[in-house]
């Protein structure tokens, strides 16, 4: 899916050959940040469930912003994530999310302020399981090369192996005053 | 996996790979294990814990119940329809238990079981594809504590955890505030508690002292039944 921001217009976001039968078909949003958003955490978090166990059930995730500083995507997943492993659900693996973004001057930065997003030339969000450490979900927006994604996604996967640490870290301090 | 007993696991950790040990070996995993191929992995964080011979499960720290039979759960009785009262027991459906389920029940001699009363109860059927099935009744047709709760007790909500760990240790807070007070206790499996002492005020203090005994230790939970049977009795 690939995503621009105008002036003027609000942000639109396109994805094609959605469709196996027909010759050619497209989906169109224009303006729905916030769903689109929401798409993409709800099937972040479809992936890590173990949904087989719960047939005919809703998990429900409510998401309040309380403040944002830049990489609200991913501190969304990573929220939902903690909030999945504290409510007790069966889970496969655990999920972390990293954002990264490229600068005018093609410079990769970790974790970026809203500001430093602005001003990128693109920003480039990534989620990974962490059973494997691969991919489950990509989401970017704006203009890059094929390398500066490659380089990326070799930066988050590291950034992602100190979330997943201290998601380990957050669950022993919590736990260690149990028996 | 012998190693991690009594260790924190969280989902995605590997803990036994069963091609590895040729030869017959028995493992018998609980909630929050799954087999995963040939692996035994997590799915719920928490610690894991041990049962001789070979049952190994995590202690998960959750609210929300999921049924399981053979479980002693108290339910709310919200509905009546024909022959079934409808039961919230905390999980996603509401459980069925029917009249006849009780002790000494028959067509003409019906329980007095109203809407809105608790009920002590025992999962029979209990798995994700049906609706819970209670009955108030052992495999003998006798009661053994399950049935109708009187009204003048006190229904208290927990944590699953909690619950666990009132029902896993013999030494818990209940015991050591049971030598200087007299209550009537019925714990069920779905995080709720029933309560039942002389005053309003023991019925507090208990309640109290039950919630706040989740994540102390042994010592801790020692001193703080004391500050509160003390308090009770006018000491300070």
């Amino acid at each position: 899916m690939s995503c621009l921001k105008q002036s003027n217009l609000r942000g639109f976001a396109c994805e094609q050959s959605c469709l196996t039968r027909s010759d050619g078909s497209a989906t169109f949003n224009q303006g729905c940040k916030e769903k689109a958003t929401e798409q993409l955490i709800k099937s972040t978090c479809e992936t890590v469930l173990l949904v087989a166990l719960h047939p005919r059930t809703a998990v429900v995730i409510v998401l309040q912003e309380m403040q944002n500083t830049g990489s609200l995507l991913s501190c969304c997943i990573n929220a939902c994530c903690q909030a999945l492993m504290d409510a007790g659900i069966n889970m496969r693996c655990l999920v972390c999310a990293v954002t990264t973004t490229v600068d005018q001057e093609g410079h990769i930065i970790l974790d970026p302020t809203s500001k430093q997003e602005e001003d990128g030339k693109a920003v480039l969000t990534f989620a990974f399981d962490s059973k494997t450490n691969g991919v489950i979900m990509t989401t970017t927006s704006g203009i890059y090369s094929s390398q500066e994604y490659q380089e990326c996604l070799l930066s988050a996967q590291h950034a992602s192996a100190k979330i997943f640490e201290f998601y380990r870290d957050s669950i022993l301090k919590k736990l260690s005053r149990v028996s | 996996m012998e190693d991690s007993i009594g260790k924190v696991v969280i989902p995605g950790d590997i803990l036994q790979n069963l091609d590895e040990k040729k030869g017959k070996i028995k493992v018998t995993v609980g909630p929050g294990l799954i087999r995963d191929g040939s692996h035994i992995a997590v799915t719920k964080s928490g610690i894991l814990r041990h049962r001789e011979p070979s049952v190994f499960w995590v202690d998960c720290h959750q609210k929300r119940y999921v049924p399981a039979r053979g479980d002693n759960v108290i339910g709310i009785v919200t509905a009546k329809q024909g022959d079934v009262f409808k039961v919230d027991i905390g999980s996603s459906e509401p459980a069925s238990l029917s009249f006849m389920a009780f002790e000494a029940a028959t067509k003409r001699n019906r329980p007095n079981l109203n809407v809105g009363d608790c009920v002590n109860a025992k999962l029979l059927v209990a798995n994700k594809d049906c609706e819970p099935e209670l009955v108030c009744i052992d495999s003998y047709g006798r009661s053994s504590g399950l049935g109708i709760l009187p009204n003048e007790g006190f229904l208290l909500q927990c944590s699953i955890g909690l619950v666990r760990q009132l029902l896993r240790n013999k030494f818990n807070v209940l015991t050591f505030l049971g030598k200087a007070i007299q209550y009537e206790v019925a714990i069920g499996m779905n995080g709720r508690i029933w309560l039942h002492c002389h005053t309003v005020r023991e019925t507090i203090a208990i309640s109290n002292a039950i919630c706040r005994s989740e994540l102390m230790s042994d010592e801790e939970v020692q001193i703080m039944s004391k500050k509160v049977v003390d308090s009770l009795q006018g000491f300070e």
